[in-house]
């Protein structure tokens, strides 16, 4: 039996009652769309690896064969999702607020749907850690609660596991797919969970839920019998489906943003990445779709579909018959943390969780911002205990050093500061534009000092050439030098001093070229 | 897709604007001014209708001078609420100029000087009142007796004549007397506390005639906007608990050193006005809730100070205007917590 | 009160006697101070670009830094531009001043591309580079690391078949970013999304 959940809640502090919405979109049960006409499969892959491709245009590739992977181990695989003919390798737009542009496979498909298949594993309970993590690696399984990590990469180096959270808290609005794929899937994702616990080594899992989903908490309450996993019942209250928020509602755990919670010994992961994981494992199979929320106003039939990665947007707007008349904002993610985008041209990736279509009825144009008058509403609403009224000050004028004293980089930017904000000021965007500017800053002095040193290595070497030129000279002109006018003692003499004077200087420029040296491999090494 | 601006999230927002807020507050100030009319006639009322007009006339200008968009800057009411609250703390006796002159010392020096609505230090009405009471204090302590007492209460024409700056027919001294507070003062060291209240005419049903009465709109306003959730109990609570605490030290009994009863203090003079209307201004309050309790107490201790020992017969302008001076210290003192963090 | 008009004008000039007093000594002791407590030079070249370029009229940052500990303008580095200006400033206690234009103006940052199929083999702009970013040798083609270039522009001027280029440094995907509300609230062209039958354009 499934112990029940007498476990303490932690209340958040802070957050914002929002209304749900997402009724409309858990209607119909999950189904898949049809197959597109064409699929553009990004080869996104975590900051600072590129892409490494597998297959050329004009290739016919199976379904789930390996497009690309990263170029170093903390890259992500990418397969076809369908079987089909490759007939662009270019950059393509893909759902981003900046509009720019991602290398993407687009793919024809030939409607067979012709498999290739990872072997299949029997038991995985025989398994190691580490020939799942490589399963997991190969499948190209990501994180699906919207930031994409690698999962393989969550899940490398980090020993003393000892509590896996399974987020089905799903706090924000508009976005059901989360509690959809449960309701469909659910045997699945707990044997996914089984084998998370298993790789990870971890003792429990505590699977965490928000109360305004009974439907969701009676069948997982009916599925559970394993004793490890144990189902907690946390309030709707946004944000408290954010990682480091649900793990403080299940243990009380509190985990600064500059820290991982695996080194915690905490591993979060999304119903949809352990189904992903019991697929790879037990069928084999690459991560190559996800289930996504397809909702708001603007459509006549809300739904959620199980999306293969690459399907055009555009397609599934269709789908629910979207009316353009009244579509006034396309949003990827809720309507709290989504990113806004300007064209439905772009595909479904493993971050989409939730395609928003909303009318201004729904979701009205934000009204003008008024002066902030410290009225204090959202130090109530932040749950992490920030003060947001000083850290726009602190933002507004760029005073950066403040605002990292102020801990603006603790920021999750939930947005329910300015979700509550009566003067209408977009919180949100004046901190994400002061944390860019601390970043920037920081590389700029990392491009400095890197210059510097390179400037002074670069310096010293000149020089020590300079020198080695004159002691060479001086040494030659000692040679020969028959000197018959001057006494040779003299001579002799004068040559010495110079060969002493040039010894000196040589000695003295290895001694300040080792020691550049030797700052230089200190600091890469602290880099490291 | 017709408007043109890409928004950061969140796309959504909670419908409460400023002036959503502001009405509230405005709203608030309807009990404690009923029976400001009730005890010392018309003068708050006349006072009120002249200074919203000027205030939103001199934010006009001052935004225009700022080359701000005007329109939603008038939107915000706060222009509204420094007029009403200057309103509410001067006595209903002012000329009309000395009022006017109150209001532009609030709305162009205190708060649009200082780069407008948000960024101002100091309160700007108690900041107006301050200076008012500086420069023409005999104006400023020229209160009415409140109806009961015994003195008349200025019908509508007399009203309209101190608003006008003539002397009423019967003359100023047929109206105008000591506050409690005031007679308090005067009288003290003399008599034992209850002498003094048993025999002064000033005395009311729990604390000075008159005053309670407004006291009590003013605390009734004051739940009203704790109830709303417009502003929270920090503030107020510990103003009114360091109050009671330093009268009940002092009260010595009701001996002839007594510095008045608790009850007194709560209820005479600007107490109620003070802590929920003024000293829970946002912009010029403590920020974090351990802050507020520090500032909140600090202008408690500070008014009673002010009515015990210094030559003012109230002191919650100054107490206020005290307290955002020291908003800055107290901030800097009681950061709070960050999640994850130590202290 | 009984005071006589001619006080006035008295008092003013009374008042603009110490105003002008004020400043004066002000003056003085600011400059008594930034010459006798000199900044340290470290801290100066911290905030310097460290591009080498000698736009300043000196040969690298770090002599600008001691020429600026010396009491040299702190506004003579377009690379840096206003950011370091501002931020000199700040260390220094000065007012920040407008980039001295007569030093070049501030741009965007660029790197340095050598045109390969044209590149002799030379070694001259190797030489020239201050931070070592060329590589290359004797009569093979040369070639820029873009990431290590400063876009000091140096090596332009020695190349005997003027192959290097001067272009905008590539931004990547990642560096958009938000800008603050006043700064973006109209970058965004009006735009109307329609979804249309098919998939891509």
């Amino acid at each position: 039996m499934t112990a029940e959940s007498s476990r303490k809640i932690w209340p958040l502090p802070g957050g914002v009652y929002v209304e749900a919405n997402k009724a409309p979109s858990l209607r119909a049960p999950v189904t898949s769309p049809p197959l597109p006409h064409q699929l553009v499969i990004a080869l996104t892959q975590p900051a600072s690896i590129s892409p490494i491709l597998c297959a050329a245009e004009g290739d016919y590739v199976l379904k789930g064969q390996v497009l690309a992977h990263g170029s170093s181990d903390a890259g992500i695989n990418i397969h076809a999702s369908t079987s089909g003919t490759i007939i662009r390798i270019t950059p393509h737009a893909v759902p981003n607020t900046s509009g720019e542009h991602e290398l993407c496979v687009i793919l024809q498909p030939d409607r067979e749907e012709r498999w290739t298949r990872m072997a299949p594993v029997e038991n995985f309970t025989e398994c190691s850690s580490e020939l799942l993590y490589a399963r997991i690696k190969d499948a190209g399984i990501r994180g699906l609660g919207g930031a994409a990590f690698p999962t393989h990469a969550k899940l490398v180096g980090a020993t003393n596991i000892h509590t896996l959270v399974l987020n089905i808290s799903e706090c924000e609005p508009f976005i059901s797919c989360d509690e959809a794929l449960v309701h469909k899937y659910l045997n699945e994702v707990i044997t996914g969970t089984q084998i998370l616990l298993h790789a990870s080594g971890a003792t429990r899992c505590l699977i965490g839920i928000e109360d305004s989903k009974p439907a969701a908490i009676r069948a997982l309450r009916a599925a559970l019998s394993d004793p490890r996993i144990e189902l907690v019942v946390v309030p709707a209250l946004y944000p408290s489906g954010a990682e480091r928020q649900l793990i403080y509602s299940l243990t009380g755990v509190e985990i600064t943003a500059d820290t991982l919670p695996v080194e915690k010994g905490f591993l979060c992961h999304n119903p949809g990445t352990a189904l992903a994981v019991m697929r790879a494992v037990i069928h084999g199979e690459p991560m190559i779709s996800r289930v996504t929320t397809v909702t708001g106003a603007a459509l006549a039939a809300p739904a959620n579909y199980e999306v293969l990665f690459g399907t055009p947007i555009n397609e599934l707007l269709q789908l629910c018959g979207v009316d353009n008349e009244n579509l006034s904002r396309l949003i990827i993610g809720g309507s709290l943390m989504g990113t806004q985008i300007t064209s439905a041209e772009v595909p479904v990736l493993a971050s989409t969780n939730c395609i928003l279509a909303t009318t201004h009825e729904e979701l009205p144009a934000p009204l003008p911002e008024q002066p902030c008058i410290r009225c204090g509403f959202c130090v109530p609403a932040c749950p992490v205990l920030l003060q947001p009224q000083v850290l726009y000050w602190d933002s507004r004028q760029l005073a950066l050093t403040d605002a990292t004293s102020h801990h603006l980089a603790d920021c999750i930017e939930c947005g329910a500061c300015a979700y509550v904000c009566p003067s209408h000021i977009p919180l949100v965007q004046y901190f994400r534009a002061a944390k860019a500017e601390i970043r920037i800053e920081a590389e700029q002095v990392h491009i400095a000092d890197s210059s510097r040193q390179r400037f002074e290595f670069h310096q010293a070497r000149v020089h020590a050439e300079k020198v080695q030129q004159e002691l060479r000279r001086a040494e030659r002109a000692a040679l020969m030098k028959p000197a018959p006018e001057q006494p040779l003692e003299v001579n002799s003499a004068q040559a010495t001093i110079a060969a002493a004077l040039a010894r000196v200087k040589a000695k003295k420029l290895e001694q300040a070229l080792s020691a550049s040296n030797n700052t230089k491999t200190d600091e890469g090494e602290t880099k490291r | 897709m017709s408007n043109g601006t890409l928004t950061s999230s969140p796309h959504d927002h909670q419908r409460v604007k400023i002036s959503h807020l502001m009405q509230q507050v405005l709203l608030a100030c309807v009990p404690g001014l009923t029976a400001l009319v009730f005890f010392f006639g018309w003068g708050t009322l006349i006072n009120l209708v002249w200074l919203v007009p000027s205030a939103l006339a001199l934010e006009s200008a001052a935004v225009w001078l700022r080359k701000r968009a005007v329109r939603i800057h008038l939107q915000d009411y706060s222009a509204v609420v420094t007029a009403v609250l200057l309103a509410l703390a001067l006595p209903p006796t002012l000329p009309w100029w000395l009022s006017l002159l109150g209001i532009t010392i609030a709305i162009v020096i205190a708060k649009h000087l200082f780069g407008g609505l948000g960024n101002n230090p100091f309160n700007p009405a108690m900041t107006g009142y301050a200076v008012l009471l500086l420069l023409f204090p005999d104006y400023m302590t020229r209160w009415l007796e409140p109806a009961g007492s015994g003195q008349t209460l200025p019908g509508l024409m007399d009203s309209l004549n101190f608003f006008l700056g003539r002397e009423p027919d019967a003359g100023f001294d047929a109206f105008t007397g000591a506050t409690m507070l005031d007679s308090f003062r005067e009288q003290h060291g003399a008599n034992l506390f209850t002498e003094f209240w048993n025999t002064s005419p000033l005395s009311g049903q729990w604390s000075a005639r008159g005053w309670e009465w407004v006291n009590a709109g003013f605390l009734m306003g004051g739940i009203f906007l704790l109830y709303k959730r417009i502003i929270s109990w920090h503030i107020p609570v510990s103003l009114l608990a360091a109050l009671t605490l330093f009268a009940l030290v002092f009260h010595d009994s009701g001996s002839s050193q007594s510095l008045g009863s608790p009850l007194l203090h709560l209820f005479a003079g600007g107490t109620m006005l003070g802590a929920f209307f003024i000293a829970t201004d946002p912009v010029t309050a403590a920020t974090s809730r351990r802050g507020q309790l520090v500032y909140g107490a600090f202008i408690g201790a500070i008014i009673f100070a002010m009515r015990s020992w210094s030559s003012y017969p109230d002191g919650v302008a100054f107490a206020v205007l005290c307290g955002n001076a020291a908003v800055p210290l107290i901030d800097a003192f009681t950061r709070p917590r960050t999640f994850g963090r130590a202290p | 009160m009984n005071l006589p008009l001619i006080n006035i004008p008295f008092t003013l000039f009374a008042l603009l006697l110490l105003a002008i007093a004020l400043t004066a000594s002000h003056r003085v002791a600011q400059n008594y101070l930034r010459r006798t407590n000199k900044p340290d030079v470290d801290a100066i070249d911290a905030l310097l670009p460290q591009t080498q370029c000698g736009q300043c009229g000196h040969p690298g940052c770090r002599p600008y830094a001691e020429a600026i500990a010396n009491g040299s303008e702190i506004n003579k580095c377009p690379p840096g531009g206003a950011r370091t200006i501002d931020a000199l400033a700040q260390l220094l206690r000065v007012q920040p001043l407008p980039l001295d234009p007569s030093h070049g103006v501030e741009a965007t940052r660029k790197v340095a591309v050598i045109r390969e199929a044209e590149c002799i083999g030379c070694t001259k702009c190797i030489a020239a580079c201050p931070v070592d970013a060329i590589l290359g040798s004797a009569k093979h083609m040369h070639t820029v690391i873009a990431r290590e270039c400063t876009g000091c522009d140096l090596c332009v001027e020695p190349c005997p078949v003027d192959c290097i280029d001067m272009v905008e440094a590539q931004t990547l995907a990642q560096s958009w970013h938000w800008q603050r509300p006043e700064a973006s609230r109209h970058i965004g062209e009006a735009h109307k999304i329609i979804v249309c039958q098919g998939a891509l354009r």
